[in-house]
């Protein structure tokens, strides 16, 4: 059992109360997920800005001297900001260049997401002291994905939890397990994709993050993913501008949907909507089985 | 000698009343319901609240005002619990007698393992609706999802819209009346021929959900099983 929760902003008028909104939403979701969390937040890109997000255990790694080190390696600046065990880099160098340098060379940090939209933030633990302690009520964007894990296939550990991120801006939230995640991860291996734990999930985010590279839209991604991945799942996608849902043909794992003019919305349970303004008068329904459901920014 | 009823707790308690999740906890209301013999409730605010108006064991009317969260009503008891908005997973489940009405649509395996009663869905209802059925009766007015009435050894289902796929696997006996497509039939569920004690206990159905005269009988097809899994063949002795 794991929580989800999504929320996608079709309007700009909500987007100050993103935050606020998914953090009421992911509090629903605690006891499908009591020992670990995060999230992803997507909010209007800086032009010629990658934000690289991290974490690493408290004073394990120096990320003034990292960003600096990493500026040499891109031959760009590279700024560093640090809200409690995480830190984001700010720079105008290669994302995919800075990523890979710092999983090869700063082993004691998760590198958690590049791009110029994504944020993310995870921690091990009750998942609203997560949300308080990393301020995601704070937060503003256009849409943002949020998970409450219950472990079943590795560690309960940072580096386990989701959302999980290998392209830019590309981040994907499972609830189930997928069972032929090995093979296909030294499939993607040899496509050049870069793993950093033994999560079934992750190699469903880099499955999309290699579909993608390769030229399919979200959704023809995660429809190739139909045939391509085994074991049960619901998902929920975040691009740069895009929100996506995908369940198992067999369906097993929760999923509701509600959408109003104004935000498209998923809740492994209703509770998690039942927050949302306007909620009563959104279109509710469960999303179908192996069926692709994806909304974009025009 | 007759069990002593505890009186309800909460002030906002007693026969006719509102019961508002806002302020009473989901075990206060369910107690109360559980230490009542009769009445009307209205419950508010249930904003997708697991296991409300459980284990009902008395003929009271129950109103929810609103979506509720997995197994609302379940082993129900001569209850009447209406449910205006959408079910989460497993509504009615084990339901024993009574009746539950849910407005909107049902999550999946509403109505399972139920032995009794009469469950009436009207949106549709998703994967494995009235899996295990041991009695029930169950109505959708729209479509059911994938694996419906998997394994069900008796009871009916009813549904006025399309069935998903592997409709009836593994059934053993109950009756399924679909008016629209069947996308599939599971193992050994077949289609039936329509005799005229189908045709009434089918009518029986529609009218106590509402739907006398609206709905035209010879639009249903009738599927059952084909007794060729559940019995014990020789020629599949190597299976064992």
């Amino acid at each position: 059992m794991c929580g989800i929760v999504g929320l996608f902003l079709k309007l700009p008028g909500l987007e100050p109360e993103l935050g606020r909104l998914t953090s009421l939403m992911l509090h629903e979701m605690c006891d499908r997920g009591p020992d670990s969390a995060g999230f992803a937040v997507y909010s209007a890109p800086q032009e010629g800005v990658t934000k690289i997000c991290a974490v690493a255990a408290p004073g394990r790694v120096d990320w003034e001297a990292t960003a600096r080190d990493l500026g040499k390696v891109l031959r760009a600046d590279v700024e560093h900001q640090e809200i409690e065990d995480h830190a984001i880099l700010k720079t105008a160098g290669d994302g995919e260049a800075a990523r890979g340098w710092l999983i090869d060379n700063v082993p004691a940090a998760t590198i958690l997401s590049q791009g110029g939209s994504i944020e993310i933030f995870k921690g091990v633990g009750d998942p609203d002291a997560i949300a308080r302690r990393l301020d995601l009520a704070g937060f503003s964007g256009t849409h943002a994905i949020g998970h409450t894990r219950m472990a079943t296939e590795s560690a309960v550990t940072i580096a386990g939890s989701h959302p999980f991120s290998t392209g830019s801006d590309t981040c994907l939230v499972h609830n189930g397990s997928l069972s032929n995640h090995n093979r296909l991860r030294e499939l993607l291996k040899k496509r050049g994709e870069r793993f950093q734990t033994e999560n079934d999930t992750e190699v469903a985010a880099a499955y999309l993050a290699w579909r993608m590279k390769e030229g399919d839209t979200l959704k023809g991604a995660l429809e190739k993913a139909l045939d391509d991945l085994d074991g049960f799942y619901t998902f929920v996608v975040g691009t740069r501008d895009g929100f996506a849902v995908l369940r198992d043909p067999v369906a097993c794992k929760p999923a509701v949907m509600a959408e109003t003019d104004d935000w498209v919305a998923f809740g492994s349970e209703y509770r998690a909507l039942s927050a949302l303004p306007d909620v009563d008068k959104a279109r509710i329904w469960e999303p179908a089985p192996a069926t692709v459901y994806a909304w974009g920014r025009a | 000698m007759p069990q002593k009823k505890r009186s309800p707790k909460p002030a906002s308690g007693g026969r006719n009343s509102v019961l508002d999740l806002a302020e009473l906890s989901l075990r206060q209301i369910n107690q109360l319901l559980h230490d009542t013999d009769a009445g009307d409730f209205l419950i508010k605010n249930p904003r997708g609240a697991h296991s409300l108006a459980c284990g009902l064991n008395a003929p009271l009317t129950v109103t929810i005002g609103g979506h509720v969260g997995y197994y609302c009503a379940g082993m129900n008891k001569l209850a009447t619990v209406t449910i205006d908005g959408n079910a989460g997973t497993g509504v009615a489940e084990n339901m024993m007698s009574g009746r539950v009405h849910v407005k909107g649509d049902a999550s999946q395996s509403a109505g399972a393992t139920a032995c009794g009663g009469l469950l009436i869905i009207d949106g549709n209802a998703s994967a494995r609706c009235g899996i295990s059925l041991r009695g029930l009766d169950i109505v959708v007015k729209g479509s059911v999802g994938h694996m419906s009435a998997f394994m069900a050894q008796a009871g009916n289902l009813v549904v006025l819209g399309d069935a998903g796929d592997a409709l009836g696997d593994s059934i053993y006996e109950a009756d399924l009346f679909v008016r629209g497509t069947v996308k599939s039939l599971g193992a050994d569920c077949v289609e039936k021929r329509m005799r005229d004690k189908h045709k009434a206990a089918l009518a029986k159905l529609l009218k106590a959900s509402g739907l006398a005269g609206e709905v035209d009988i010879g639009e249903f097809k009738r599927y059952g099983s084909a007794r060729r899994l559940y019995n014990f063949h020789i020629d599949n002795l190597g299976s064992y």
